[in-house]
C-alpha cells in the first residue's frame, strides 16, 4: 500500500482528530496553515475514472465537474466521470471489487464499505487529517465508512429525508405548526383525511422512501433490528406498539401506498393527489422549477419526522462514500482527487450547489449558506447529525445489508398496516426472516 | 476440393497428412462445430456451471465462498418467501401461458382469414412483442398507477367505481395485474408464430374435410389443431421458458411487493443475490428455476411431439 508523507506534526493532528473537532468551524474562514500541509504527490502522468450516482439535482452534477475541471487544470490529471443510475451502483461496485478492474473511485450507498472493506483502499490518514481540519466528521456517516477504526473510504453525504407537507391543508386540518411528536403527527393524518386528502408514507419496495419510513417507525418507538452483538431483537413490545402505530396512520392515507415505489409519492403529491409525504428535498426542487407549479410550490412545507416515544430523532436517510479501490494504478492520484473535492473551496460550492439535497458530512460545513437560503431546507441540514445506521445497533456487513434489501422492515409495516397479519404475527415473522441473516 | 488436388499436385508427401484428414468427414465436421462448440462452452455452459457452484456455496459479494454443501438449499427450503415466489412463479407461468395460447391462437385464427389490409394488421399485431420490455412495463406502471391510473380514472368519470383501484397494492390484484401485462406482451410471439404454422395447412385437407361435411368446428378440431401440434409444442415451450424467467416486468412495476405477493423466482433470487450481497443464496434460488425449466421442456419434447398423441391417440 501507497503511504504519503506525514510530517510528525499532521500525524498528531490527525490522531487528535476528533478532539479537535469544534476547531474545525472556527477554521473554516481562513485556511490554517498547519493543516494545509498534508501534500499527496500525485504519481507521474496519472488518470483517474469516477464513477458516481446519475445526479437529481442538477447543480450537483455541474459543481462536481467544475471541481473536478479545476483539479485537472491545476495537477494536469484527467479525470473521466461515469454516471450509473443509483440502483445500479451497488452490484456495479460489487463486480469491479471482486474482479479487481474498473473505475478507481466510486461513489458507493450505505453497507457497500462493508462488503468488501479489504478491498478497498485505507483513507485514514486523509479522513483524519480531513476531520480535523474541517470540524470531525459525523457519527453516522462516519460509521459507513469506517470499520475497525479505519476508513476505507470518505463519507461523501448524506441524503437527507423530510416529511414534506401543504401547508394551506395542515391549516385547515387545525395545526398552525407541524405537531412535534407522534400522537399529534396521527391527530393531524386523522384531520388531513377528513378534510378530503390523506397523507402518504411509502409502504412499497421503494429502496429509499420505503426504508426510511419504516426505519423511523421502528425507532421512533424505541425498537430495533439487533442489539450491539447482532442478536435478533426485532420482536419486542416497541416494535409491536410501533407497528400499532404504523396501522393506525395508514387509516389516513391516501390508497394505494403499499404499492408506492420511489418515485409514487413525488408525483402524486405534485398533482396535488397527497397532502403529506416524506421525501428528499428533490420533490421540491422539482416544484420550484416548474413554473407551472409555482402555487404548490408556494405552500410547501418541510420538517423533520416528529418524536416518537423512544424520545430520540433517529433516522435511517441514505449515505454515499467515496471509495478509492485497492487495485487503482495511481492511489496517490485519487487520494489526491478526493482530497482537493473534500478541501472547502471545492466542497462549500458543491453543497450551496445540491440545493440541500446533499447534506454534509464534515461538520465545519453545516455554516454552509444553502441551510439558511430556504426554510424548506432547514430540516435537510441536520441529516448527518440525527442519522442512524443501518442494522442499528449491531454490527454493519453482510447480514445489514441483507436484511435491508430483502425489505424485511419494510413487510413487516406492510404485512401490519394492510391487514395480511396481526401486528404480533408480522413481527415473529420479520424476527425469523432476519435471523436468517444474523445467523451466526 | 480443388485447392486439396493442387496440395497433393505440390507437395504430395508433406501435406498427404492433412490433407487427408482434412478430407475425413468426422475430422471436417468437428471442425465445423468447433466455433459453435466453444461460444456454447464458454457463455453457456461456464455461467451455468458458475451458477451451480455458486449454488453450493456461501460466496458473499466481495468475498470468496466456501463450498458449504446443500446449506443454501436447506435455507431456502423454511424460508416462507422463497416457497411464496415458487409459488407465485408457477402460478404466473400457468396462467399466463394458457392465456397467451388461448388467445395468441384465436389472434392467429383471425389474422389467418381473408381481411382487408391483413399486411397491416399483422404487422400492428407484433408491436407488444417488439417494445422493449422495459418500456412497456413502465407505460403498464401508469395504467396501474395508484393515483393516475387511467383505467380508475375512466371508471370513476363513468360512476363505476369511487374510489381508485388499487391494482398493485392489494396481493392478488397485483398478481392479476401482472399476468394481464404479461399476456398483452407475450401473446403477438404466440400469434405470429402459429399464424405462420397455420399457413403450412395445405388447403387440400380442408377441402377434402369440407366434402366430408364437417362444420369449421370440427375442421379446427380434426384438421387445423392436429396438424399444428408441432409448432405449437415448440412456441408454447418458448413461452413457458420466457414467462417463468420473467424479471423485467416484475422489477418496474413492484420490484416484488406488496409484501413479496408478485417476487417470482428470478426476480428474489436478483434481489438476495445483488443488492442483498448473499450470492450463493441467489445462485441457489436461480438454480432452484433449472428442475422446473427442464420438466416444460422434457414435456414438450417427448409428449407434445410425440406422433401418438397428436393423432388424438393414447400410448
Amino acid at each position: 500500500m501507497t503511504k504519503f508523507r506525514l510530517t510528525r506534526r499532521q500525524l498528531m493532528q490527525g490522531t487528535a482528530g476528533v478532539a479537535a473537532g469544534a476547531v474545525g468551524a472556527r477554521l473554516l474562514g481562513g485556511r490554517p496553515a498547519a493543516a494545509q500541509d498534508l501534500k499527496i504527490t500525485p504519481e507521474e502522468g496519472a488518470t483517474l475514472r469516477v464513477t458516481r450516482w446519475s445526479p437529481f439535482v442538477e447543480g450537483d452534477e455541474k459543481q462536481w465537474l467544475a471541481n473536478t475541471e479545476k483539479f485537472t487544470k491545476e495537477t494536469g490529471i484527467q479525470v473521466r466521470i461515469d454516471k450509473e443510475s443509483w440502483e445500479d451502483i451497488r452490484p456495479k461496485a460489487a463486480v469491479a471489487a471482486n474482479v479487481g478492474s474498473g473505475p478507481d473511485i466510486m461513489w458507493v450507498w450505505f453497507d457497500d464499505p462493508h462488503q468488501y472493506p479489504d478491498k478497498l483502499l485505507d483513507v485514514t490518514e486523509l479522513a483524519d487529517y480531513l476531520g480535523s481540519k474541517y470540524g470531525g466528521w459525523y457519527d453516522g456517516p462516519k460509521s459507513y465508512a469506517n470499520r475497525d477504526g479505519k476508513f476505507i473510504g470518505l463519507p461523501l453525504a448524506t441524503i437527507g429525508n423530510a416529511v414534506v407537507y401543504r401547508k394551506s391543508l395542515v391549516k385547515a386540518a387545525g395545526f398552525d405548526e407541524f405537531p412535534k411528536d407522534t400522537a399529534g403527527f396521527l391527530k393531524l393524518c386523522e384531520g388531513l383525511k377528513k378534510n378530503g386528502l390523506g397523507a402518504g408514507f411509502t409502504h412499497g419496495h421503494g429502496v429509499g422512501d420505503g426504508n426510511n419510513y419504516a426505519h423511523w417507525l421502528l425507532w421512533s418507538h424505541g425498537g430495533k433490528m439487533v442489539d450491539e452483538k447482532g442478536n435478533v431483537t426485532i420482536n419486542s413490545p416497541e416494535t409491536i406498539e410501533a407497528v400499532k402505530y404504523a396501522s393506525e396512520l395508514y387509516k389516513n392515507f391516501v390508497p394505494g401506498t403499499e404499492s408506492w415505489l420511489d418515485v409514487n409519492n413525488n408525483r402524486a403529491f405534485l398533482a396535488k393527489q397527497v397532502s403529506c409525504i416524506a421525501n428528499g428535498v428533490s420533490v421540491y426542487y422539482a416544484a420550484k422549477k416548474d413554473p407551472a407549479m409555482a402555487e404548490i410550490a408556494a405552500d410547501i412545507g418541510s420538517t423533520n419526522f416528529p418524536i416518537g416515544p423512544s424520545g430520540q430523532h433517529a433516522e435511517l436517510y441514505q449515505v454515499t462514500s467515496a471509495v478509492i479501490f485497492k487495485y487503482t494504478k495511481y492511489p496517490k492520484a485519487a487520494m489526491r482527487y478526493l482530497q482537493y473535492m473534500f478541501e472547502q473551496p471545492q466542497m462549500d460550492p458543491w453543497i450551496e450547489a445540491s440545493s440541500a439535497y446533499c447534506c454534509q458530512t464534515l461538520k465545519a460545513y453545516a455554516a454552509n449558506k444553502i441551510w439558511t437560503a430556504d426554510p424548506v431546507f432547514a430540516p435537510y441540514a441536520k441529516a448527518s447529525e440525527t442519522l442512524r445506521a443501518n442494522g442499528y445497533a449491531g454490527p454493519l456487513g453482510p447480514a445489514s445489508a441483507g436484511v435491508m434489501a430483502d425489505y424485511v422492515l419494510v413487510d413487516m409495516f406492510a404485512e401490519a398496516v394492510t391487514g395480511q397479519r396481526s401486528p404480533e404475527d408480522a413481527v415473529a415473522r420479520a424476527e425469523q426472516r432476519a435471523k436468517r441473516y444474523y445467523k451466526s | 476440393m480443388t485447392s486439396t488436388i493442387t496440395t497433393e499436385a505440390a507437395g504430395p508427401l508433406r501435406a498427404g497428412g492433412i490433407s487427408r484428414l482434412l478430407e475425413n468427414r468426422n475430422v471436417l465436421g468437428a471442425l465445423f462445430l468447433l466455433p459453435a462448440a466453444v461460444i456454447l462452452l464458454l457463455f453457456l455452459t461456464y455461467p451455468l456451471g458458475l451458477g451451480v457452484w455458486l449454488g453450493f456455496t456461501d460466496t458473499q459479494i466481495g468475498r470468496e465462498g466456501i463450498f458449504v454443501g446443500l446449506e443454501n438449499y436447506e435455507y431456502l427450503w423454511s424460508d416462507s418467501v422463497f416457497w411464496l415466489s415458487v409459488f407465485n412463479t408457477v402460478l404466473y407461468t400457468v396462467v399466463a401461458s394458457i392465456l397467451k395460447f388461448a388467445l395468441g391462437l384465436w389472434l392467429a385464427l383471425i389474422l389467418n382469414e381473408r381481411l382487408p389490409f391483413k399486411a397491416f394488421f399483422r404487422a400492428i399485431v407484433l408491436l407488444p412483442w417488439v417494445v422493449p420490455t422495459v418500456l412497456s412495463a413502465i407505460a403498464f406502471w401508469w395504467i396501474y398507477d395508484a393515483q393516475f391510473s387511467i383505467l380508475s380514472w375512466s371508471l370513476m368519470k363513468l360512476g363505476i367505481i369511487d374510489a381508485p383501484i388499487n391494482f398493485l397494492g392489494d396481493p392478488n390484484l397485483a398478481r392479476a395485474s401482472v399476468i394481464a401485462a404479461n399476456v398483452w406482451r407475450g401473446i403477438p410471439f404466440v400469434a405470429i408464430t402459429l399464424l405462420a404454422g397455420l399457413q403450412t395447412i395445405p388447403p387440400s385437407l380442408y377441402e377434402a374435410a369440407m366434402l366430408d361435411g364437417t362444420n369449421s368446428w370440427q375442421r379446427l378440431r380434426y384438421v387445423t389443431l392436429p396438424m399444428l401440434t408441432p409448432i405449437i409444442a415448440v412456441v408454447m415451450t418458448f413461452s413457458v421458458l420466457f414467462t417463468f424467467t420473467d424479471f423485467q416486468l416484475i422489477y418496474v412495476l413492484t420490484r416484488g411487493g406488496p409484501v413479496n405477493a408478485t417476487h417470482l423466482m428470478a426476480t428474489l433470487s436478483f434481489q438476495r443475490a445483488i443488492p442483498g450481497g448473499h450470492l450463493g443464496e441467489g445462485a441457489a434460488i436461480a438454480i432452484a428455476m433449472v428442475p422446473f425449466l427442464l420438466s416444460a421442456i422434457l414435456f414438450s419434447y417427448f409428449g407434445l411431439q410425440r406422433r401418438k398423441w397428436q393423432q388424438g391417440g393414447r400410448d
